[in-house]
């Protein structure tokens, strides 16, 4: 990127640390705990002060480093289908291929498999295959999926008496480190904190011009948030000043900052559903820049929780609010529910559009996303368009029938605006 | 004569259609794609060019002027046949040298001597009236006449015909890559020589000596982004399409477009603009491409898919249109004992299939439905298509144009003209 | 007397009904009956049975179902069960269906719950999660809790009240269910010959349709009609089956197996029928002894969470090791992310145990057996010549 905003520093800063942090473990001493993105138990592996490995994010990193395409083929090599998710086979083939982490340095083995399972069936198979791998303790976390778009008192019980007596007494046992609830109230007050000012961050996108992509741009503002960072003080630093960046933004009526720099004329407001591509992730976003298309809201930046929703991490009730943060995330809703909030956002957000990309990889985002089109036409009136592409999978972007889609897509949202009042 | 244009740029062929200000189709022209999307482009404009003249041609005429009209016609296309036959001599003639043919020099430049004098007296044959020609493109024609005539000629001077097909193979795409002259006018004149009417009327020398001022030019189809076109000159194959089909058929709502490598389902409304459209996903399944694979698997021709399919009483049921596993299918039913047109009766009806949830996808079938593309053109597809639609949408116009593969290209010259006229 | 042509013959007629004509005419037997469906793998239906409700098992469209509808919502990557069961749906060929019951068996059926919820708003649709975690006082607990709401759910439905002794009354039923069904599958383990796959597939698929009791007699027939059989005794490989839990495969896929040479011995077809193993229960409370059974007497699959690596596999090798088994045929639906990532763990577990097998994948409309019969026949004659002496 053209500029570098102290925002974007910090976090790079972020990331390399704790990549370092993580791959020095074993020499220190520390403990390494691998779980997943959704529905995190962030402010509780903080108490015991283990560095936590997330496999999504090695894969992003390594499909952004156009790695990935080798890591499938390698699994694909080890027996594993080319139907099934890329992200796990990424990961299983980086392992194979010596398991290094995006600094070079080899991932140490993780003493926890935290199997956290919110919101994707895949986790399950994913950690019981790292597993057979690495031998180590594996804690199941089953959170329930919200099928009738509650979050019922036994669900929010069982969550809770899985984390007292399963997690935190793993969690002991490997880091030799009691838990300390006063400790975990404090991270989740921490935790609040960046909450706040990251929801302000994306409901910035409601001016216009909008002075972030909610998407491409998104993906970079969840990053701390929704990784190891969540509920230390350097992420509420990073998102304090990722604030104050776009407040400014806003009063100078500035777009959002692409890798050319600052965005152009915003002709197309789209709200996106699914998440992106990792592997063209500079050549897709730039399909869009091009063309004057700014993302105003995304689901994929609530995957790791729903906090423009209303929910903040509650130090009053430490497990609970655990509970619902991960019954809370994006894919652990159902499918109305999932309607209800793009047609939100599509108001909210005043958007010309809803466009959904499509993930190879990914049935719990894909599958039924093709009803969800159809029922967003219906209730909002705005055209929709449906596009498909993979996570990590280069073998799954097609950059030609991706710009063909999405220029037909723009260009009919151009004419519709521009024959609105005189139509035949 | 201010003139617009629209060119279409799909994957197996490339289309151009010139209007003018009027909105009147001037001439269409097509061409195979080839590697070089700039040929393809240039010599499919030229094609329009030419049919534009004609359509002056016959404007300046009137009635009276059908059956010249046609003996010029094809005098014109022996004319343009025999100077890209030239072109590809010389070419073949060029290339015939280097270390794979030393020492039989000598009889390589023979051999091409009698194949292209035997080509030479053949070609007149080709533009007889009635002529049965199984494409109009030059590639496909020579070609044919090569492989046949070559391969005599090869065996009676005891030569490798492989030598010969060597210099073809490399011949052709370098004679393909060349935009032909694009001296129309001289052409034409030496076509009415031939069909004896040189002396021109007034009118048809008025017809001969206007100028086409091309005003506008706008790309559209799947390669527009490699057409050597400024920005405002592409516009999505999508809007063209739809646009094309509303010219075509003003109540259309629906519109169906099977091509080579994709479908499309679009939604229109009263004015031609496109409300919603679908494409087939990443996998081709059921685009015109796999009834390619079915034809190369049964060694048959295209065209001859539909009407062996037409012959069936009792379709087998047939669950994969995927394109991989197309011949695997094929083989698997044969070895059952099934009957090749109940098969290919099957195969009809999956690619419709897959064509129906694309459409229900984009919102269904409404009335009038435009069905567009090569496919439109197969029987036994558009046979299938009508009893589905019938059975799942009701009472709906169908409507198919003999020239809907220039559905797109339409729409582009309309954008063109909109570009200058509104 | 029956004979197990005629038995067959009548299940053959109920599989290939996908306007499920028996389960129309029972709901029209008696005013105010209900009918609640179900997708694989696993569901209580004890519970809908003690509401007085018939439940359903919706297994998709099989290679005898034209999709047209249901193409629409999926994109190509996804298998084709939930495309197939949509098709049922919009085209009102269960448009009897008072409810329906989707569990967490994989992210696709998971999301088709509230597909139905969308496009089937009258129904009572529930996605019916289970534990994974198999501590009594944690996911039994919940569990119990779930079923109870199930158990409300179903009671508003059909307005009656489901009481502990009708659950009990259920269970005892099922029980004898699983009974018979164990003795049609031990059998055919015994003497292959006697019960063919296909025969015992089309069997257990009648349980899918057919009210429990009346289930548990054909059961009885067939196993009676099957001693007195007498059917020729083949040269086959003995093979487990696995992968084709949820989306089914063709019967032609199944048969192709069978003629290339195998005898399939055991497999996880259907496996709501098979889920308990053993009887559950009927003192104490009900939904508790359900919740029990579920947590420690359930067969292992891929939707299951294994706790302990050292058991990956152990219910596919006993299972093996059990029936006399030569070796297992994964048999996977295209795109099915359960079977697919479980299987090369079951792989690795196999060789470890030094169990042959070999694997292959279908759709459930698949035309071509060529290929498979190809594969499975190498695969039986290499058992042959390995058990060779």
């Amino acid at each position: 990127m053209t500029v570098k905003e102290p925002s974007m520093l910090k976090q790079k800063e972020m990331i390399a640390r704790n990549y370092d942090r993580l791959t020095r473990a074993p020499q220190h001493g520390e403990k390494v705990v691998s779980t997943f993105v959704p529905g995190n138990l962030n402010e509780l592996l903080l108490c015991f002060d283990v560095v936590s490995n997330l496999p999504e994010i090695n894969a992003l990193q390594n499909g952004m480093r156009k790695k990935t395409g080798n890591y499938i083929l390698e699994a694909e090599k080890l027996g594993h289908s080319e139907d099934v998710c890329t992200y796990v086979k990424a990961d299983v083939g980086m392992m194979a291929k010596g398991n290094l982490a995006p600094n070079g340095e080899p991932l140490p083995s993780p003493d926890l498999l935290l199997l956290s399972y919110t919101g994707c069936f895949t986790f399950m198979k994913w950690f019981e295959l790292l597993r057979e791998q690495y031998d180590c303790e594996t804690v199941m976390l089953h959170v329930p999926y919200a099928g009738d778009g509650v979050i019922t008192e036994n669900m929010r019980s069982y969550v809770v008496k899985q984390i007292r007596e399963v997690v935190i007494p793993a969690l002991e046992r490997i880091s030799g480190k009691k838990f300390d609830i006063d400790r975990l109230r404090e991270h989740l007050a921490e935790s609040a904190r960046a909450e706040d000012d990251l929801v302000r961050v994306l409901e910035s996108a409601r001016h216009r011009p909008s002075p972030i992509d909610a998407w491409f741009g998104g993906v970079y503002y969840i990053g701390p948030i929704f990784t190891a960072f969540r509920g230390t003080p350097d992420a509420t630093e990073y998102y304090r000043l990722l604030r104050a960046e776009i407040e400014e933004r806003v009063a100078l009526g500035q777009g959002p900052i692409t890798p050319d720099g600052e965005m152009g004329e915003q002709r197309y407001r789209l709200v996106v559903e699914g998440p992106p591509n990792w592997t063209h992730f500079r050549e897709f976003w730039k399909l869009f820049y091009d063309e004057g298309a700014v993302v105003v809201a995304s689901t994929y930046t609530k995957v790791g929780g729903l906090y423009d929703d209303g929910f903040r991490h509650d130090p009053s009730k430490p497990l609970e609010t655990l509970a619902d943060y991960c019954m809370g995330c994006y894919t652990n809703r159902n499918l109305p529910q999932r309607v209800d909030l793009l047609e939100k956002y599509m108001r909210d957000y005043d958007a010309d559009g809803l466009l959904i990309n499509s993930i190879k990889s990914c049935n719990s985002f894909s599958a039924g996303q093709l009803l969800m089109m159809r029922e967003l036409e219906k209730r909002t009136g705005k055209p929709a368009a449906f596009i498909e592409t993979d996570l990590v999978d280069p073998r799954y972007f097609s950059p030609a029938n991706v710009k063909n889609r999405l220029d037909s897509y723009f260009q009919m949202i151009e004419q519709k605006r521009r024959n609105r009042p005189t139509a035949a | 004569m201010k003139c617009y244009v629209g060119i279409d740029l799909g994957s197996t062929t490339t289309k151009a259609v010139l209007i003018d200000a009027e909105r009147r189709v001037l001439g269409r022209g097509i061409t195979n794609s080839r590697s070089n999307y700039d040929t393809a482009c240039r010599v499919a404009k030229l094609e329009a060019y030419v049919g534009a003249r004609l359509s002056l041609f016959r404007r300046a005429l009137g009635d009276e002027g059908g059956d010249f009209l046609d003996r010029l016609e094809r005098a014109f296309r022996l004319v343009q046949f025999q100077e890209q036959l030239g072109e590809l001599e010389a070419t073949c003639r060029r290339n015939a040298a280097g270390p794979r043919f030393a020492g039989r020099e000598r009889a390589v430049a023979d051999a091409l001597d009698a194949v292209f004098a035997a080509l030479r007296t053949e070609a007149p044959a080709l533009f007889e009236p009635g002529a049965a020609r199984k494409s109009d493109f030059f590639r496909d024609l020579a070609g044919s006449l090569f492989m046949r005539h070559g391969d005599l000629v090869a065996r009676d001077a005891g030569l490798d015909f492989d030598l010969l097909l060597h210099v073809y193979d490399k011949s052709i795409i370098e004679a393909e890559n060349r935009v032909p002259s694009d001296d129309i006018k001289g052409k034409l004149r030496t076509a009415f020589e031939r069909v004896g009417g040189t002396a021109l009327g007034p009118a048809v020398q008025a017809a001969l000596d206007v100028d086409f001022d091309e005003a506008y030019v706008v790309g559209t189809g799947y390669g527009r982004v490699r057409l050597p076109f400024s920005k405002e000159h592409i516009r999505s194959e999508i809007l063209c399409h739809g646009l094309g089909a509303h010219l075509q058929y003003p109540g259309t709502r629906t519109v169906l477009d099977i091509g080579g490598q994709d479908t499309k389902a679009i939604q229109v409304d009263g004015a031609g603009i496109v409300e919603n459209f679908q494409m087939n996903d990443r996998c081709a399944a059921g685009c015109g491409r796999y009834l390619g694979y079915i034809a190369d698997e049964m060694n048959m021709g295209l065209h001859e898919l539909g009407p062996m399919a037409m012959r069936s009483s009792k379709a087998v049921r047939i669950n994969s249109t995927c394109t991989v596993f197309a011949g695997a299918e094929l083989r698997d039913r044969l070895a059952l004992g099934e009957k090749r047109e109940d098969i290919l009766a099957g195969l009809h009806r999956a690619i419709i299939l897959r064509a129906m949830s694309i459409l229900s996808r984009s919102g269904g079938v409404k009335d009038q439905f435009t069905f567009t593309g090569g496919v439109a053109k197969n029987e036994a597809a558009v046979r299938e298509l009508r009893k589905l639609v019938r059975e799942n949408y009701g009472d709906v116009a169908i409507n198919i144009d003999p020239e809907s593969i220039y559905t797109g290209a339409l729409g582009a010259a309309e954008f063109a003209r909109r570009a200058v006229e509104a | 007397m029956t004979t197990t042509a005629e038995i067959t013959r009548r299940c053959l007629a109920l599989y290939e009904d996908l306007d499920f004509a028996s389960v129309r005419a029972w709901k029209a037997a008696a005013p105010g009956r209900k009918v609640v469906g179900y997708m694989p793998v696993y569901v209580p239906r004890e519970i809908v049975h003690a509401a007085g409700m018939l439940p359903v098992g919706i297994l998709g469209g099989g290679d005898g179902l034209e999709v047209i509808h249901g193409d629409a919502y999926y994109q190509s990557y996804i298998c084709r069960i939930p495309r197939s069961t949509i098709e049922l749906g919009v085209t009102g060929r269960v448009d009897f269906l008072d409810g329906m019951l989707f569990p967490s068996t994989c992210d696709v059926i998971r999301n088709l719950s509230g597909m139905w919820k969308i496009m089937f708003p009258k129904a009572y649709v529930r996605y019916f999660d289970v534990p994974q975690n198999y501590v009594d006082a944690i996911g039994g607990s919940y569990y119990a809790h779930e079923l109870a709401e199930l158990r409300e759910g179903l009671e508003r439905l059909g307005e009656v009240r489901i009481t502990d002794d009708a659950l009990r009354a259920s269970i005892a039923i099922y029980n004898e269910n699983r009974r018979f069904v164990q003795a049609v599958y031990d059998l055919r383990a015994r003497e292959p010959w006697r019960a063919p796959a296909t025969e015992v597939y089309l069997l257990m698929r009648a349980g899918m349709v057919l009210p429990v009791e009346e289930h548990s007699a054909l059961l009885r027939e067939y196993l009676d009609a099957a001693a007195r059989e007498e059917r020729p005794r083949r040269d086959n490989a003995r093979v487990v089956v696995t992968g084709a839990f949820c989306e089914q495969p063709p019967l032609n896929l199944i048969k192709s197996i069978e003629l290339s040479g195998c005898y399939v011995v055991d497999d996880d077809f259907m496996l709501v029928s098979r889920w308990l193993q053993g009887d559950v229960p009927l003192d104490g409370d009900p939904l508790e002894q359900l919740a029990l059974a579920f947590l420690h007497r359930s067969v292992s699959t891929a939707m299951r969470y294994e706790p302990t690596q050292a058991e990956k596999g152990r219910f596919l090798i006993d299972s093996v090791r059990r029936t006399g088994a030569e070796g297992v045929v994964f048999a996977a639906p295209s795109f099915c992310d359960p079977a697919l990532l479980e299987r090369p763990m079951l792989h690795s577990a196999l060789q470890r145990a030094g169990i042959p097998f070999t694997s292959f994948k279908y759709a459930e409309n698949a035309g071509q057996m060529q290929p498979i019969r190809e594969q499975a026949g190498t695969f039986a004659d290499s058992i042959k010549l390995w058990s060779a002496p």
